[in-house]
């Protein structure tokens, strides 16, 4: 049932000319990051072995790749979660899903795999680019696993946020909007950890933000607490929506 | 009873804040019946209908298909429910055939049986012609009749149509009602409607709700008795005195009308029309016009969504509606 679900929802997304736009910018955007990125390394190469300890091709040119996939993510991911629930709540479509037997929790896990779906073949399509280094050098593959894992997390977390902002309201735009704010809000919260000196408040602040658990794993160190961070997100957010959704068919 | 009973209402409230929408609502929908739900706009049609389809949690009391809690085991209950909605939810970017696939998924039609649940849908609504076109290509009535092969996809046991022929042609109308009885054949439907010939033309049974509250639940044969007529209208020639027309046997009351037409009133059992008839010719009165009066459901429709503050005295309306005839 989650899956006839979420194929429709995959089905929805590529049906629209919204996801294959979204999918070329993103690709084409960087693309040319990794070009740049690609040339500073061929600047680099001839000092490289001179270094002790020197960075490798993966620290250089995929690391940051994949830091700035994330930033581009967090602009992009709203819009496409933004329609999940609201545009179905939008243009009344929503009883055929409450009249039927299915449980909420197959709704909207359905909609979060459906998503996650067109999440992965775009984190698949980023993958490729590092991949294509390989022709001519070798990766470290530990760091790039760790990096894929951390990208892939961050945005189950994305999406999981936007999927409860669209179960919020009618409005995609909104949905769109406040998802944006939030996974900002989150993202910079790590601002007031750095800035402070020391106060227990901003380490807790720290700690609760979304970039930071995804800087770890971009360095290639695997921690299950970081793991742990993002699937009790994703989690809370799915929860939330389930409820959300219950709550206007079910007795308050 | 309750063995046959496919829907169960029991005491049903929804308050919108301050807005009581649906109060005190107990009725009970029989295997194979068509229940008309009739009511002005605003009478809590809609909202008990979505009550009913799982869509909208009711403030208090409890709803049952087939005897299962709609509010305590929605899988279970909703496997037996079909429901349009007043608003069809289709998916536009769809073609018919790939939205009612979908339908039959999420309806848990088993795969083998899907390819003919969707057939025997598409060809008893008369999609079989549009199967590959754009849902949002069709026309209304098309749209609407998408609608209803959605609700009866997976052959639940209650079909719940929400206003279904509304914003269609006169022809349309005819084709969906056909369609309603069709269904009717072999799910119990209950059809939440404002335009009183509907009900007259599909239903068994008519339910009738203003502001909330039922204010008529009766079978559509104790209707007709209702509705029967207790007067005659006479159109003659040369015009005898009253209480020559007063001594024909039967006639209890007569009544002249502006237009030189007499209007008989009759006790229930004794129909005069026959006696009339035979004066008529035996006295040379020239009858050249003789109809028996009916009150339409759109009277007594009317007639209690009017006066529904004061609703007890039905004797009283119904001599009162015969004049306004």
């Amino acid at each position: 049932m989650i899956f006839t679900i979420a194929g429709r929802e995959l089905r929805g997304l590529f049906l629209s000319p919204l996801a294959w736009s979204i999918l070329a910018v993103v690709q084409l955007i960087l693309a040319y990051m990794f070009l740049a990125q690609i040339d500073f390394f061929m600047q680099l190469q001839p000092r490289l072995p001179t270094l002790p300890g020197a960075p490798g091709i993966t620290e250089i040119v995929v690391v940051p790749l994949f830091g700035n996939a994330a930033m581009i993510l967090l602009l992009i991911v709203p819009l496409i979660t933004m329609r999940l629930i609201s545009d179905e709540r939008r243009n009344q479509t929503l009883p055929l899903l409450f009249a039927a037997p299915i449980s909420m929790s197959s709704i909207v896990l359905g909609k979060f795999v459906g998503v996650m779906t067109f999440l992965l073949i775009m984190l698949l399509m980023i993958l490729m680019m590092p991949l294509t280094l390989l022709l001519g050098s070798s990766l470290d593959f530990g760091v790039l696993a760790a990096a894929t894992l951390g990208l892939f997390l961050l945005l189950a977390s994305f999406a999981a946020v936007g999927l409860f902002m669209s179960s919020l309201t009618a409005q995609p735009t909104i949905a769109a909007v406040s998802t944006f704010g939030v996974l900002l809000l989150l993202w910079i919260l790590d601002w007031a950890g750095n800035n402070a000196d020391g106060g227990n408040g901003s380490d807790v602040l720290a700690y609760l933000s979304i970039l930071r658990h995804y800087e770890a794993l971009l360095k290639g160190v695997f921690n299950s607490a970081d793991v742990i961070y993002y699937l009790l997100f994703i989690t809370v957010f799915l929860v939330l929506s389930i409820r959300r959704l219950d709550a206007e068919r079910t007795q308050h | 009873m309750s063995m046959d009973s496919l829907i169960t209402v029991e005491n049903l409230y929804r308050y919108y804040g301050e807005l009581c929408a649906v109060h005190d609502l107990c009725f009970e929908v029989r295997r194979g019946e068509v229940l008309g739900f009739l009511g002005p706009n605003g009478a809590g049609k809609s909202t008990t209908m979505r009550i009913i389809g799982g869509n909208l949690a009711p403030s208090a009391g409890r709803v049952l298909i087939n005897g299962v809690d709609i509010l305590d085991q929605p899988v279970l209950a909703k496997a037996e429910l079909g429901f349009l909605p007043e608003t069809p939810p289709l998916y536009r970017d769809l073609t018919v055939n790939e939205y009612l696939v979908y339908c039959a998924r999420i309806n848990r039609i088993p795969r083998s049986q899907q390819r003919a649940a969707i057939d025997s849908a598409k060809e008893r609504c008369g999609l079989t012609e549009v199967g590959r076109r754009l849902i949002a290509n069709l026309s209304k009535g098309y749209q609407q009749r998408v609608g209803i092969a959605q609700a009866i996809i997976h052959s639940p046991s209650v079909v719940l149509l929400d206003e279904p022929t509304v914003g269609l042609d006169p022809i349309q109308i005819r084709e969906i009602r056909a369609l309603i009885r069709d269904v009717a054949n072999e799910h119990s439907v209950v059809l939440s409607t404002h335009i009183l010939p509907e009900v007259q033309s599909v239903c068994d049974r008519v339910q009738i709700i203003n502001r909330g509250r039922l204010v008529l639940n009766e079978s559509i044969e104790q209707m007709r008795e209702k509705l029967q007529a207790t007067t005659l209208l006479i159109a003659l020639r040369s015009m005898p005195s009253i209480s020559e027309l007063e001594s024909v046997a039967g006639v209890a009351s007569v009544e002249l009308v502006e237009d030189g037409r007499v209007r008989i009133g009759y006790g229930a059992e004794s129909d005069p029309s026959d006696a009339i008839v035979e004066q008529a010719v035996a006295n040379g009165w020239g009858l050249h016009e003789l109809t028996p009066e009916r009150m339409t459901l759109e009277q007594v429709f009317v007639d209690i969504t009017s006066s529904d503050a004061h609703a007890h005295g039905e004797s009283g309306k119904h001599g009162g509606k015969g004049e306004a005839a």
